[in-house]
């Protein structure tokens, strides 16, 4: 009788403590991924369906390739975060705001592998090009909401106020699925692009089909047409019906992208921290990466009227002939580009194998090489960086890394 | 004849249902397997019911369990699984060959399969033949994987993710033993059909091995038209215990079909195992399996999917108590731990040298009652660590199994 009240005392023990003895969840200021808060429950399914379809693995039987650089969204966007070298994208084929012209040699990205039978793109020799490592995708939604008004409320493409800094948008031909919103404004049949390195993308539909024909190779009903490696044939060599991925899969991503909530900022109460911050204005950086933004109404209620901190203008600046590759897309000069959300900065490590890649190719090790390789309209606040004192240095560095 | 073929299915299906009605009688035997064994006899040395002096015999095992498991705080909740039920059925058709089949059902019928059904035909002890489909003998558990006979709810990962046990093919081969006082030496070798593409072209998004067992096909065509080999010696000290190593390799790819060349190159997968099970002190048992991989990814594919793997597991028993309780004149306490390991990708990233991830470390302490030699209640904790591609910070899952296992 003991032994049977011992083994059902244990057993009752061991069912009460289950959730105590499991890992915990981290707290939500050390990860980037996770739902914006307020959604209901409807949105949450749905975001949970996009978050399944992000990290849905392509074979060749299910539409990778034939020629593609990665076999899902989520192994360039580990934990919705920056990505790794070993996933850097080519692109290749526009020097300047004339256009791409190399679509027709397989441009405007490399597809460096090749699923068995098949062979790898190669760059086309002499073709301009650069190398864009993945962004991260988090707090996407609350810059998707802004309107074009807010973007073009910081543009000073003259540098009227004279302060070296000008910010230009860069005006995008639309692909031919685009929809308008009230809040976008057209320029000649162009909009403003506002995601991408070069703000190449107008919104998350043209992002999101971009990426899954561009680095998966799969087709959707948006773009029907598998990546073509021109030095093997004209036409795509590709068994797998098309489209590759559902539209409800596509649109399902959108939406999650849309509803990734914005990074917590941590350690606010440092004073390191807040000082950091105050040289970070001081120094002039906020006039590119604006801290603080308000969104109007949206259609995701979670979204609407809601003040946030990316730490960019989503505008393009010209920053020197360091970071010019002499590649470009839109109407962006090859040396100019689109200002880096600065918010989750301090997580990237987290998606890019514990170290640090950034920059738009991950040339920068570190935060502080980072702004080192500011050039042009960036110039100035790198000079204020160097004269400042090492103590400040690290301050402004602490505060960074916050974000 | 159809009434006699009627008549005898009718005798022969009476006989089975009265089988575990009348299991206590005379006329049905239990057979108990041999106490020393090897690993390579793992398919033969399980019990069985035989009936009177009828050259069958059957039995099988079963094995349930609860789960509750959480990822980084994330939980699916709680279920129930009904992971195996096996059925075996053997014949001895004269003194020398044997029919041996193992039917299996994982996740109730989510997936039934043919494990094992071979004949052997023994000319010297030294010198059997087996042919039907097998399975491959590589490391231990692929052979030895029966759930009464693992004091753990989980199989092992090295075992299931690098060599995809269960693992078995149509093939033939040879298989022997030597014995010399306390020495046991033993041999397998055997030509049976292989892997296929899948092995890199699967969702997984990574080289995965088990990918091939999805293809039925193999059981009537060898994806690459070239045989896989497979080959293992093992010795056994009877007080130390037993010491295996094995090998299996062979082409995974089509090259030709239609007799146009598809493909421009052969290309294989090798796998190499070691494996042992000490006798440590008194009570204590040390089971352990190493295996390493080497798979031939084409060179525009992408380095997400390795070239090499690796991976271990290593299962120290401890018997705590073993004396009569609640009326189980045997019943044994067994306190278990396994630490296990799994590279999927052995390597560095061309892009900036530094070491790929994709890599599983587990923890797994486990307490095991055995009422009885044949049956256990297992209770597990696994801590598991994972780490992506890329080498983030890991993932970390905790999981709380409780399953029962029985041969019938």
């Amino acid at each position: 009788m003991r032994t049977i009240i011992l083994l059902l005392l244990t057993s009752g023990i061991l069912a009460v403590s289950c959730e105590k003895i499991l890992p915990a969840l981290p707290a939500d200021e050390d990860v980037l991924d996770g739902p914006v808060e307020g959604l209901t429950a409807e949105q949450q399914r749905r975001f949970l369906d996009g978050d399944i379809a992000f990290a849905n693995e392509f074979s060749p039987q299910t539409g990778l390739g034939p020629i593609f650089v990665n076999t899902s969204c989520i192994s360039c966007h580990a934990g919705d975060g920056k990505g790794h070298p070993f996933t850097t994208l080519t692109r290749y084929g526009q020097a300047d705001s004339t256009g791409n012209t190399y679509l027709l040699a397989g441009g405007p990205q490399l597809q460096h592998r090749a699923i068995p039978g098949h062979s790898p793109e190669l760059l086309p020799a002499g073709a301009p090009f650069s190398k864009f490592l993945p962004p991260a995708n988090t707090g996407l939604g609350f810059l998707a909401a802004l309107t074009d008004a807010q973007l073009l409320a910081n543009a000073d493409p003259n540098d009227a106020n004279g302060d070296g800094i000008s910010g230009v948008p860069n005006y995008i031909n639309p692909p031919g699925f685009f929809v308008p919103q009230s809040f976008h404004q057209s320029l000649n049949g162009r909009y403003i692009g506002r995601f991408g390195r070069k703000a190449g993308a107008i919104d998350l539909l043209q992002q999101t089909v971009g990426a899954y024909k561009q680095d998966i190779g799969v087709t959707s009903e948006f773009d029907p047409n598998d990546p073509i490696n021109y030095a093997v044939s004209s036409q795509p060599l590709d068994n797998i019906p098309d489209p590759e991925v559902s539209t409800a899969d596509v649109r399902n991503v959108v939406f999650y992208l849309r509803t990734l909530k914005a990074p917590v900022q941590r350690n606010t109460s440092d004073a390191d921290v807040a000082e950091g911050k105050q040289l970070f204005v001081n120094i002039g950086c906020a006039k590119c990466h604006i801290p603080e933004w308000t969104t109007p109404a949206s259609d995701i209620a979670a979204l609407g009227n809601k003040t946030f901190y990316p730490y960019t203008d989503l505008l393009l600046h010209d920053m020197g002939p360091g970071l010019d590759d002499g590649y470009t897309e839109g109407k962006a000069l090859s040396s100019e580009w689109r200002t880096t959300p600065l918010w989750g900065l301090g997580l990237s490590k987290n998606s890019q194998g514990g170290e640090y890649f950034l920059m738009h190719d991950g040339r920068a090790k570190t935060i502080r090489e980072a702004i080192l390789l500011h050039g042009g309209e960036g110039q100035g606040s790198r000079d204020q960086f160097n004269g400042m004192s090492e103590t400040e240095k690290l301050k402004l560095e602490k505060f960074l890394e916050s974000l | 004849m159809c009434l006699k073929k009627i008549v005898s299915c009718a005798a022969v299906l009476f006989t089975l249902t009265d089988i575990s009605a009348q299991k206590d009688s005379s006329i049905f035997r239990r057979e108990s397997p041999d106490t020393v064994f090897m690993n390579k006899d793992a398919v033969y040395n399980r019990p069985f019911i035989r009936a009177g002096k009828m050259p069958l015999a059957i039995g099988g095992y079963v094995e349930a369990n609860t789960i509750y498991s959480a990822t980084d705080g994330v939980s699916e909740g709680f279920s129930f699984q009904m992971r195996r039920f096996t059925l075996f059925c053997s014949s001895t058709i004269t003194k020398k060959i044997k029919f041996l089949s193992e039917l299996e059902f994982e996740d109730g019928t989510k997936e039934i399969n043919l494990e094992f059904a071979a004949l052997d035909v023994e000319f010297h002890p030294l010198l059997n033949f087996r042919g039907g489909v097998i399975m491959n003998p590589i490391g231990a558990f692929n052979q030895n994987h029966d759930g009464p006979r693992w004091d753990f709810v989980d199989r092992p990962l090295s075992a299931t993710t690098i060599i995809p046990s269960t693992w078995s093919n149509p093939g033939f081969g040879f298989h022997g033993r030597y014995y010399g006082g306390a020495w046991t030496f033993a041999y397998e070798a055997y030509l049976t059909n292989g892997f296929d593409e899948s092995i890199i072209e699967n969702t997984e998004g990574r080289t995965w091995l088990p990918a091939t067992k999805v293809n039925r096909e193999r059981f009537e065509e060898n994806h690459s038209g070239k045989p896989l080999l497979t080959g293992k010696m093992a010795v056994r000290q009877r007080k130390v215990g037993e010491l295996g190593l094995s090998y299996m390799g062979g082409v995974y790819n089509r090259r030709m079909e239609d007799g146009l060349m598809i493909d421009s190159t052969d290309r294989r997968v090798d796998i190499f195992a070691a494996d042992m099970n000490l006798n440590l002190w008194k009570g204590a048992n040390l089971l352990a399996e190493g295996t390493f991989a080497m798979i031939d990814v084409p060179a525009g594919y992408s380095s997400q999917f390795g070239k090499k793997q690796y991976g271990f597991f290593a299962d120290i028993t401890q018997r705590i108590m073993q004396k009569p309780v609640l009326g189980w004149e045997k019943a044994t306490l067994l306190a278990a731990c396994r630490l296990e390991y799994v590279d999927y990708n052995l390597g560095t990233f061309t892009e900036t040298g530094g070491n790929i991830g994709d890599e599983i470390w587990a923890v797994t302490p486990s307490l095991a009652f055995r009422p009885a030699g044949q049956t256990v209640l297992r209770m597990n904790y696994k801590y598991a660590s994972a780490r992506d591609l890329l080498g983030n910070p890991p993932a970390k899952t905790g999981t709380i199994l409780f399953g029962i296992a029985s041969y019938f």
